[in-house]
């Protein structure tokens, strides 16, 4: 890869994925020929956001290559907590280990650790911004399901505040894929991401109704609606009930859909649909140590 | 001294910013951080008849001479101002101001979760687009009234 830092799935060009998808495949294939590729590596894990699955993958992943962790732990027992700046928390880090993964509540956080920390940084998720490494085991998951050529995906759920979305919608740019954005209203595609996608050539389709697409659907990627983002419980609970996929609702898609979810998922995929075939999300979220192996082994 | 005399007072030396949108002279000011602070002679006019503008504001400010990165940044709120640089009650130098790549440390960012607003040792930093700026931590793009997120003093 060209860059030190992974901080935007803006950054990736269709050949940088390309290859980090094809070295994930060949560890995955083949764990064992990489276990010592990089011992004596430290991978810091600042995660100023609760988080299981990301960090756990991550861990899962720099430890595979042989190398260790080290954790910052959590915010409230940290430095943070007595007011320190990220740009202090990393230049201080930056001492401890080879490189930083970064997860924080602020969008722009990972952009602003690059520019004082002097180790590769990964985003591992900046607020409402981006999450390339979701990207990069979504797009993995997505090739070996459905394929990356000729894609029609939906994307449903809260796109205005999902970084998932915005780092997936940008990335499959490259693949001149048929995207298709289903939400409510209220969580439409922001302003920044709308502007990247039309400036990458993309054509914006957007649908309040899943129905309204979802039999020409090859992937429907489906992301939770958070009750935070309503000010009222009955607005978000008539809201997220309009946003619920179930087994019943597939009936009209074609057999081979793929259903991938970022997780963790609350009800908006209800339970049933975990027994049909169209349910991928586990298996994406098992993803995540192969593309993040191939990941930290091409940055490393 | 007379409406028109104070409207035509000429300076002895530094810049005269003209044509700019009637309505912008205060935010023409606190973009170039001018508030009267470090002993320049400033002087507004707010209003004035204009043949290319209808109306149009300017300001004159004495003892120093702008230069092009400085006063670039007002292209985003008028982008029809000239700038004139005067040395010896003569206009030596008179040019337009072009759109900047990128502006930085005026602006600030209206997201309000945006990491450039939050306590780091950072300015705001945006790129100027065709139509607008953006965040370049969070990529919030301004498009309308920009004057209002002008976070000089
Ligand atoms: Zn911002």
């Amino acid at each position: 890869m060209r860059h030190d830092h992974l901080l935007s799935a803006k950054q990736l060009s269709r050949g940088d994925i390309e290859a980090l998808l094809d070295r994930a495949a060949e560890i995955a294939a083949d764990p064992g020929a990489v276990a010592g590729a990089h011992a004596d590596t430290l991978l810091a894990l600042c995660f100023f956001e609760p988080s299981t699955r990301t960090k756990m993958s991550f861990d899962a992943a720099m430890k595979r290559l042989g190398g260790d962790t080290v954790d910052m732990g959590g915010v409230e027992s940290s430095s943070v907590s007595k007011g320190e700046s990220l740009a202090d928390t990393v230049r201080v880090v930056e001492g401890y280990a080879d490189a930083l993964v970064l997860r924080h509540p602020s969008e722009g956080a990972a952009k602003l650790a690059s520019e004082f920390a002097d180790l590769p940084v990964i985003n591992a998720g900046d607020g409402a911004g981006q999450h390339p490494t979701q990207t990069l085991l979504d797009l993995y998951t997505i090739r070996e399901n459905a394929g990356l050529e000729d894609l029609t995906i939906g994307i449903m759920g809260d796109l205005k505040y999902g970084r998932t979305v915005h780092s997936l919608a940008h990335a499959l740019t490259n693949f001149e894929a048929n995207q298709h954005f289903v939400s409510p209203e209220s969580l439409r595609l922001p302003r920044g991401v709308r502007y990247d996608l039309h400036e990458a050539g993309a054509n914006v389709r957007e649908h309040t109704e899943v129905g309204d697409v979802l039999g020409s659907l090859d992937v429907l990627y489906v992301t939770r609606i958070q009750r935070e983002r309503f000010p009222d419980e009955n607005e978000y609970r008539q809201v997220a009930g309009e946003y619920r996929i179930d087994a019943a609702l597939l009936e009209a898609a074609r057999d081979d859909l793929t259903v991938m979810h970022p997780l963790p998922r609350v009800d908006e995929i209800a339970a049933d649909v975990d027994e049909t075939d169209h349910a991928t999300y586990f298996e994406q979220a098992h993803n995540g140590v192969p593309v993040r192996m191939a990941l930290l082994d091409s940055l490393l | 001294m007379t409406d028109t005399e104070l409207r035509v007072s000429k300076i002895e030396d530094g810049t005269v910013i003209d044509h700019i949108a009637a309505g912008q002279a205060l935010n023409v000011l606190a973009i170039l951080g001018i508030d009267g602070t470090s002993g320049e002679g400033v002087s507004v006019g707010m209003n004035v008849p204009s043949n290319r503008l209808g109306r149009k504001d300017i300001v004159k400010v004495e003892g120093r001479e702008l230069s092009q990165n400085e006063v670039d940044v007002l292209s985003l709120i008028a982008p029809a101002a000239t700038i004139n640089i005067v040395r010896d009650f003569d206009v030596v130098e008179k040019h337009r101001v072009s759109r900047p790549e990128t502006v930085v440390g005026i602006l600030s960012c209206p997201n309000a979760n945006c990491i450039s607003t939050a306590n780091e040792p950072v300015e705001s930093r945006f790129d100027v687009l065709d139509d607008g700026v953006r965040c370049a931590y969070c990529d919030t793009i301004i498009r309308e009234s920009l004057a209002a997120h002008i976070s000089v003093a």
